[in-house]
């Protein structure tokens, strides 16, 4: 890695990857859980979902890097609602020209990433401090974390509230759909279940490491 | 608190001058304007081109084998006009005639709403003006709950209310001779009835309220004007 020529490779991958599993925005800090509970009806709304808010993320925090040094720190969220507010309304058109019943499934919730808590939050504390290609990256990362998050819930409640996974049916007719997952309950029966995991898995890692880590850095 | 002692604050930070506040809001205000509008315009065939297939699309659902669809505006002073791109002019209805292979109407297609048990549930219905009646329906968006009030979409028992009902017109032309009703399920006697889904009555009243309204509005103005429409231009 010391041969590329990027300042500080090894903490641009950790950057990276904060996102994807220490600090993952869907399970650990908890973030943008609107539409996590909201969309995840089936694998594909997820996907689309975890996909744009990944576009919106990447762009508005490269936008945000690059404006780092002129812009007022007392007009600084201002600023940055009018940069996610820009992009997502650029992804509103996408999905529309995409496909119109994409659009009409996740409905309000495409507009709604304006205020999805992880994007404001990465171009606070990351973005506005870092340049352009580390804070794309860190990006990149946490739009990746949210969307294995909402693929965590999507992928399990279509297939028991659906029998089926990416529309494919999985059980052949005789399957008799759980349709609560499908329904609001559902989605928190989901979250709280893969919670319940992550917590296990945390404290089984504990018990089992001789010397106690920290649950942020845990390389 | 204790305030510690002046000497040891921190200098304060000068102040941003308003000047620079507004110039920088005013250049991010105006990169963002410039992003909108061209996703907008990039997009703008994009979108238009997925609307008309969708509509097509459900078109054809309600109205099997046709070849060719035109929208049309029924005024409020009961002129028929080809619908334009723009906005339609206030209290227009707008509605769609699909014509078969050789160009002659074979039934018109027109929309409908009501409000269901989670939102609006919004329909597409087709009327077939030989017999005067309804002979199919498709959703065009609803959020009913799944597996409960989205069966108005598979219920074949359900979907057979519309394979033929009744919307003729009264002696005056003034509105339907009889209202499209829902009825509990298992009671429907007449041919203007919707025989209701069991379990799943507020959805099948929202389809039938939709078609009544629609069809009360659209057909007394299009009923008499079918002349014109009935060879594709």
């Amino acid at each position: 890695m010391s041969a590329l020529p990027a300042p500080n490779p090894v903490s641009t991958w950790d950057d990276m990857m904060e996102g994807v599993w220490r600090q993952n925005p869907t399970f650990v800090m908890m973030l943008g859980m609107c539409p996590t509970l909201a969309v995840t009806v089936s694998a594909v709304n997820a996907l689309s979902m975890g996909v744009a808010t990944m576009l919106v993320l990447v762009a508005s925090c490269g936008l945000v890097s690059m404006l780092r040094h002129i812009v007022p720190k007392e007009v600084r969220i201002a600023t940055y609602i009018v940069i996610i507010a820009t992009f997502v309304t650029a992804i509103d058109y996408g999905i529309q020209a995409v496909s119109l019943k994409l659009y009409d499934a996740l409905g309000a919730f495409i507009q709604l990433i304006v205020v999805n808590c992880i994007i404001l939050g990465r171009a606070e504390a990351h973005a506005s401090k870092t340049p352009p290609v580390a804070a794309m990256l860190n990006a990149v990362g946490m739009g990746a974390g949210f969307t294995i998050g909402l693929l965590a819930l999507g992928t399990v409640r279509e297939v028991l509230g659906a029998g089926a996974l990416f529309g494919v049916s999985l059980f052949g007719a005789n399957f008799q759909p759980w349709v609560v997952m499908v329904l609001p309950p559902g989605g928190f029966f989901v979250l709280g279940s893969w919670l319940l995991v992550f917590a296990w898995w945390k404290k089984r890692k504990r018990a089992m490491s001789p010397t106690p880590i920290t649950t942020s850095r845990s390389a | 608190m204790n305030m510690p002692p002046s000497s040891a604050l921190p200098v304060p930070a000068t102040q941003t001058p308003t000047r620079a506040m507004v110039l920088t809001l005013g250049l991010v205000a105006a990169i963002c304007g410039l992003i909108i509008v061209s996703a907008y315009e990039g997009s703008l065939s994009a979108v238009r081109d997925n609307r008309r297939v969708a509509l097509e699309r459900a078109i054809t659902k309600v109205l099997p084998g046709a070849n060719k669809t035109i929208s049309y505006l029924a005024l409020p002073d009961g002129a028929i006009v080809a619908a334009s791109g723009g906005d339609a002019p206030v209290g227009a209805l707008r509605f769609h005639a699909a014509y078969d292979a050789k160009g002659s109407l074979m039934g018109i297609a027109a929309e409908g709403s009501a409000k269901g048990y989670a939102d609006t549930v919004r329909i597409l219905f087709g009327y077939s003006p030989p017999c005067a009646c309804i002979v199919g329906i498709g959703v065009i968006n609803m959020r009913e709950t799944p597996g409960i009030g989205d069966k108005i979409l598979t219920d074949t028992a359900f979907l057979a209310n519309f394979k033929a009902l009744d919307t003729r017109l009264n002696a005056e032309l003034s509105g339907l001779a009889n209202e499209v009703k829902t009825v509990k399920h298992g009671t429907k006697t007449q041919a203007w009835q919707v025989d209701a889904i069991s379990g799943a009555t507020i959805t099948s009243r929202a389809v039938g309220r939709a078609i009544n309204e629609a069809s009360q509005a659209l057909l007394p103005r299009l009923v008499p004007k079918l002349e014109q429409i009935q060879k594709a231009p």
